[in-house]
């Protein structure tokens, strides 16, 4: 699962079309429109924000950081929503979304905009009105940046679109640093950095095994146009870069012991499976599924253990305020 | 076209509404009304928690709410 990927793998027919053109009264359920907010998504999207909010210096009413997580979860349910009425198209071409709402017909592309836009309006106004301003501005640019830098011009337009559209995952923690704080410091930067360079090798891992969905919806990812043996070297490139940067926070003074072994083992598994991506030939599915499965257990550990070494007490302290 | 011609107009859009209407419009199936309800009811929950919230919020920060620092 990526931050900025489609969520629920879904393996049912392809209904290319089927009932975008409807025009008969809505059979949408509360269920549909939860789907349309991609909850796997959202609930990495808010574990990272706790991180941010957890490890960030000061005080913050319980309740108040609760709004603050409620904002940028629905905030984040908002871009799926959004995502999934701009992406209807290749949504039903591509076998992991063709059971979405939206190209099922379960729910009309007009439907979903209005939701979208409705969520991202109280998300943003009731963060700013009941947290602060640069928390309020921050979601607003996460939720632009995800709707239309990445899924309306990069998605579609090169295959670099998931190393900058990864900004759009990666804004969480910030969010919830400046919830806390009100301004934003070198530390929720390190952690945005962690996300952004983790997002390429675990996207383009799925992309590996993914490559005829993709290349049937005509998004040109990196395995689709540069071809296998260029993606492997760019996961083993961006892996090499994102184990340091990992490790940085523990090296900067930021986080302690407990941290940076962490860092360092999952690290090193990291890089070992990108290794082994890297020098399989036939057949590379196993080798990719493991690293992507893996990737996501990385930023997990990572996350949790600044959770538990920096934050646990910080956040206990907080509730008990 | 003067004003005499506007009565009988009038008496003529008098007539189409006293008739009974044919066209029954969209009729919802039990599907749809159930969807309908539940989404209504969603909604209604939904603006209830946000009322409760900025009550509570309002209450929690007292006079500061009013302050909302960058």
């Amino acid at each position: 699962m990526s931050l900025i990927s489609e969520g629920a793998d879904f393996r049912g027919p392809v209904t290319a079309g089927a009932g975008l053109a409807l025009a008969e009264p809505s059979s949408a359920t509360v269920g549909d429109y939860l789907a349309l907010m991609k909850p796997r998504v959202m609930s990495l999207v808010v574990f990272t924000a706790l991180v941010g909010l957890a490890v960030a210096p000061g005080s913050l009413h319980p309740l108040t950081a609760f709004t603050a997580l409620l904002c940028i979860a629905v905030g984040a349910g908002a871009s799926g929503a959004l995502n999934m009425w701009y992406d209807a198209d290749i949504d039903a071409l591509m076998t992991r979304t063709a059971r979405r709402p939206v190209p099922m017909g379960r729910v009309q592309p007009g439907e979903a905009l209005a939701f979208g836009l409705t969520l991202a309006a109280f998300a943003v106004v009731v963060l700013g009105l009941l947290v602060n301003v640069l928390a309020a501005a921050l979601l607003a640019f996460t939720i632009f940046f995800y709707v239309v830098i990445y899924t309306m011009w990069l998605k579609r337009s090169t295959p670099q679109n998931i190393v900058i559209g990864g900004a759009a995952g990666a804004f969480p923690p910030m969010i919830g640093w400046a919830a806390v704080t009100g301004s934003l410091s070198l530390e929720p930067f390190l952690l945005f950095m962690i996300i952004l360079l983790w997002t390429p090798p675990h996207f383009w891992a799925l992309a590996l095994y993914r490559c005829e969905d993709y290349a049937r919806a005509g998004i040109p990812m990196l395995p689709v146009v540069a071809g296998e043996v260029s993606t492997r070297r760019h996961i083993m490139l961006y892996t090499l870069i994102v184990v340091p940067v990992g490790i940085a926070p523990w090296l900067l003074g930021y986080a302690g012991a407990l941290y940076g072994a962490t860092a360092v083992v999952t690290g090193a598994i990291m890089l070992t499976l990108a290794g082994q991506v890297l020098r399989e030939r036939r057949p590379v599915e196993r080798a990719c599924r493991n690293l992507f499965a893996f990737s996501i257990l990385y930023l997990f550990l990572l996350f949790a253990t600044l959770l538990v070494e920096r934050g646990w007490g910080g956040l206990i302290a907080r509730l008990s305020a | 076209m003067g004003r005499a011609d506007r009565p009988i107009e009038c008496v003529s859009i008098g007539i189409a509404m006293n008739e009974p209407d044919k066209d029954e419009g969209i009729v919802l199936t039990e599907a749809q009304k159930r969807a309908r309800r539940s989404r209504s009811i969603a909604i209604a929950l939904s603006l209830a928690a946000l009322v409760v919230l900025f009550y509570v919020m309002t209450l929690v920060k007292g006079p500061v709410v009013l302050i909302r620092p960058m």
